[in-house]
């Protein structure tokens, strides 16, 4: 009948897609870059995409489901904000009040240090976690559609955001933002691992963005066994077909719960990371805006369906990667800032009519409604 | 008989559910042993389906004991009934389209490594229990999307199999399958009662009934009306008993007149090596059918002439003009008038979650303008119409066409094309899962429609329907007609032959087959 590799490669074509044309862009653009091909133009590419890259990966999750998280570039923010008071990492430690209707409560002193630091991170992510978690809650229980749901809840993520950051500030360890937005080397020398980074079997690494390690470790150690456990598979069976995933006496309220939760984690990865990158937080709106939509794009690129059941997370990375390849273009062909926003449209139009393609192909038209 | 529950592998006593206004099922008493297989038999919305959903934990009843073995149950979810060993191949499919067979084999409770699914260990035992049910042509890593129809079932079964239940109930879960397939699912079944699995079994089709079961259980209006043991009772009284009334002939009778002139002529019509060179005549006032196995072109024979195939070559003449169908809303326009009934009533024949009247309304709404507007009143009459000429049992007209019985949903579906007026019909195989009462009226209606003029083509996988209906029968083969049977040549024999594409020198085998088949 059919050979195991071609349904293979038939069920995977969105994917696929997008794999062969992010190289094929990304190989044009370190041809046509100055410096092409060297560590520091990955470096700054890995740290320009992780965050977007962790953002769709959460939206995944949700689309799989057949919906749309409409919250997770407002949870990243949040947490972002929250990374930019945990994660300072002075010596001595650093106080933690609020402020709320005129009233100072102190919240005690965040430990320093490298412990201190970790801690931030776990709180930090924790946090995002539970925003998803709460996402998960109110469209479960609450029977609200995802979209509806996230809106609103994106919303209280935003305005939380907001208030821990009224304007941009806060600050961020420097050896922490020195070690995860560099090479492998650097972070090997900040942490004082593989004799500072100088071992000899190290240095064909060295050179290895770090970002990239973590975003390759993350996919690899959340996403993949995600999609073998039980939980991911109903996802794909809610997306796909709801009553027969119920039928088939899947835990169906739970598997929606657990995919906002993951999907939370996964924003709250991309929170810290923009935080630790930027050095400091920053409540903006159209920028959670941009990376809701964004994150959108980059799942269709990737070749999920956005009526769920078909796709997965790497090809969402991947997705982020050809939406950020793009804009790097602009910057090796020096095009005007003000037509960016038109070149990115077409593009990105251009690049979602790629995986529209096989629609011609269909000679039975019913199949295009399914 | 509460009395004889006691003892039995499941026992219901006293089980009422109510939906709305309706009662769907009316303080019954109900039980089933193992090592048996137990018939359920009624008309729509007898209560049947409703029955099933109880036990399977789909529905909790509004009053009544379910006991297991003696126990009582109260099944909160369907994972909870499966727990307990009941499992259910649901008449609408449970499996998940965009997963592959293996997956939605071991859906609920795949084999695990290190907590994670073996996906090799998952397609072994896919492989394994499509060998069981006898489908091993599945590759387990397609997806089920991409599987004919009969396919699917078979996965459905396998999947029910491979949860090994202590009661396994079948609702309708033959009506997509072919001849053969139906073979292997007997011998499976035979097989399970050995192994003293309990089985329940619902069907439409009498003959299988009468093959398979044990024992059959009548229900009606939501009361369980009797239960009997195999033989005690004919066919007659089985007919009887479901329907309550008294039915003479089951197929309006044949006109006896001259061929007419064809108002749909196909010549040489080839598609994408499905169909290929496919020539036929169905002339107004005719009912021509389609056969052979499932699966030989026969759908797609009818998508073609709805427009819905790109590609389609040849020519087709509808009254004396040669068209070229782009779309179905070329199709159904006034000069070409051409209906397809669908085959699957619930993703191409109706909008589930929209009103009755809306569905019934929305594929005439070109004749119900005023000016640009849908006109109210036109809307009401036409719909009312097609409610009465159908005999559409409805409550609200407003109510989402979703809460009909499966039968009057497909009443909708056909009310929803006749509104048209369509001079040609085409009908995908309109009675799979329906009740007797309502394919009889179906039967009749068809008889009625070609009476007008209509020119009719109609597939069926039942041959006896279409024995009994058609004047003419093409029996499809690999994507061609390989023979047309009309008169005293259209009898079962020749149908089975012909599908199997032996040819008529080995009738010897053909009527062996045929006697195996019924």
């Amino acid at each position: 009948m059919h050979s195991d590799l071609s349904i293979r490669l038939r069920q995977n074509f969105g994917f696929l897609t997008a794999v062969v044309l992010f190289s094929v862009v990304y190989l044009l653009y370190h041809v046509a870059h100055p410096k092409g091909f060297s560590s520091a133009v990955l470096v700054q590419n890995a740290n320009e995409v992780f965050t977007l890259a962790m953002v769709s990966m959460a939206q995944t999750v949700p689309v799989l489901m057949g919906g749309l998280d409409l919250s997770v570039g407002a949870l990243m923010t949040m947490v972002d904000c929250f990374a930019s008071y945990l994660l300072v990492g002075a010596a001595g430690g650093t106080p933690l009040a609020i402020d709320l209707f005129g009233l100072h409560i102190a919240l005690g002193t965040m430990p320093g240090g490298p412990s201190g630091i970790m801690l931030g991170i776990v709180i930090c992510l924790a946090i995002g976690t539970l925003g998803g978690l709460l996402n998960g809650i109110v469209v479960v229980y609450g029977r609200i559609q995802p979209i509806i749901a996230t809106l609103a809840t994106g919303a209280i993520y935003i305005g939380i955001a907001l208030f821990l950051r009224p304007q941009p500030g806060g600050k961020i360890d420097e050896d922490l933002n020195w070690a995860l937005t560099n090479a492998l080397g650097d972070f090997a020398s900040t942490v004082h691992i593989f004799d500072d980074g100088a071992a000899p079997w190290f240095a064909p690494f060295a050179g290895v963005p770090t970002a990239f390690v973590l975003l390759a470790l993350i996919a690899l150690v959340v996403w993949v066994p995600f999609r073998r456990s039980v939980a991911g598979r109903t996802i794909y069976a809610i997306g796909s077909a709801e009553g027969a995933a119920f039928m088939s006496g899947l835990a169906v309220d739970r598997a929606k719960i657990i995919a906002f939760t993951l999907g939370g984690f996964l924003a709250g990865c991309g929170g810290v990371f923009l935080a630790i990158q930027t050095a400091s937080g920053n409540a903006d709106i159209p920028q959670a805006g941009a990376y809701t939509l964004n994150s959108i794009a980059s799942v269709v690129i990737g070749g999920t369906s956005l009526l769920g059941g078909t796709g997965g997370a790497i090809g969402s990375i991947f997705g982020t990667l050809i939406l950020r390849v793009i804009s790097f273009f602009f910057r090796v062909f020096d095009i005007a800032p003000l037509l960016q926003p038109l070149f990115e449209g077409m593009i990105l139009l251009a690049a979602v009519s790629i995986g529209a393609l096989r629609m011609l192909r269909v000679r039975n038209t019913l199949e295009s409604f399914r | 008989m509460p009395g004889a529950t006691e003892g039995e592998f499941l026992a219901l006593s006293g089980i009422s559910k109510r939906y709305g206004g309706v009662r769907a099922l009316e303080n019954v008493d109900f039980a089933c042993g193992r090592g048996l297989i137990h018939a359920v038999l009624g008309e729509n919305g007898a209560g049947k389906s409703t029955l099933i959903k109880v036990v399977a934990g789909v529905v909790p009843p509004d009053s009544g004991v379910i006991k297991l073995e003696g126990v009582a149950q109260r099944f909160s979810s369907p994972a909870a009934a499966t727990a307990a060993g009941v499992v259910c191949v649901f008449q609408e499919l449970s499996l998940i389209p965009d997963l592959s067979v293996a997956d939605n084999i071991s859906l609920s409770a795949p084999p695990k490594r290190f907590g994670l699914i073996d996906a090799r260990a998952q397609r072994r035992r896919a492989e394994e229990l499509l060998a069981e049910v006898g489908c091993e042509d599945v590759n387990p890593l397609l997806r089920v999307h991409d599987l004919p129809l009969s396919r699917r079932q078979m996965v459905e079964i396998a999947k029910a199999i491979g949860r090994r239940p202590k009661l396994l109930i079948l609702d309708e879960a033959t009506s997509a399958l072919t001849s053969a397939d139906v073979e292997k699912v007997y011998a499976l079944l035979a097989r399970l009662k050995a192994a003293n699995v309990a089985i329940l079994y619902i069907s439409h089709r009498m003959h299988e009934v009468e093959a398979l079961a044990d024992r059959a259980s009548v229900f009606r209006n939501g009361r369980h009306i009797e239960t009997f043991d195999k033989g005690a009772r004919t066919t007659a009284e089985i007919v009887q008993l479901m329907i309550g009334r008294d039915i003479s002939t089951q197929y309006p009778s044949k006109p006896e007149r001259p061929r007419p002139a064809a108002a749909l002529r196909i010549e040489n019509l080839c598609w994408d090596n499905r169909l290929q060179s496919i020539s036929l005549d169905v002339g107004a006032g005719e009912i021509v059918g389609l056969g052979g196995l499932d699966g030989q072109g026969q759908k797609m024979l009818l998508l073609a002439l709805f427009g819905v195939l790109r590609g389609v070559t040849g020519t087709t003449t509808v009254n004396g003009r040669a068209v070229r169908l782009a779309s179905p809303r070329h199709s159904k326009s006034r000069d070409i008038s051409i209906a397809l009934i669908p085959e699957d009533r619930k993703t191409e024949g109706l909008m589930l979650p929209m009103s009755i009247t809306d569905n019934l309304a929305i594929a005439s709404l070109g004749n119900l303008l005023s000016g640009p507007f849908v006109d109210q009143g036109k809307e009401r009459r036409a719909v009312d119409a097609g409610i009465a000429r159908l005999s559409i049992r409805v409550g609200n007209k407003t109510d989402a066409v979703s809460t009909l019985s499966g039968g009057n949903q497909q009443k909708v579906v056909i009310a929803k094309w006749l509104m048209t007026q369509p001079r040609i019909i085409l009908l995908n195989d309109p009675t799979r899962g329906i009740d007797v009462g309502t394919k009889q009226e179906l039967y009749r209606l068809m008889r009625e429609l070609a009476d007008q003029g209509a020119a009719i083509l109609f597939y069926s996988t039942d041959y006896d329907e279409l024995i009994g209906c058609c004047d003419r029968v093409a029996i499809m083969y690999d994507g061609r007609i390989v023979r047309e049977l009309a008169g005293v040549d259209l009898n079962e024999t020749n149908i089975i032959a012909s599908s199997l594409n032996i040819d008529t020198a080995a009738q010897a085998v053909a009527s062996a087959s045929a006697t195996a088949h019924a």
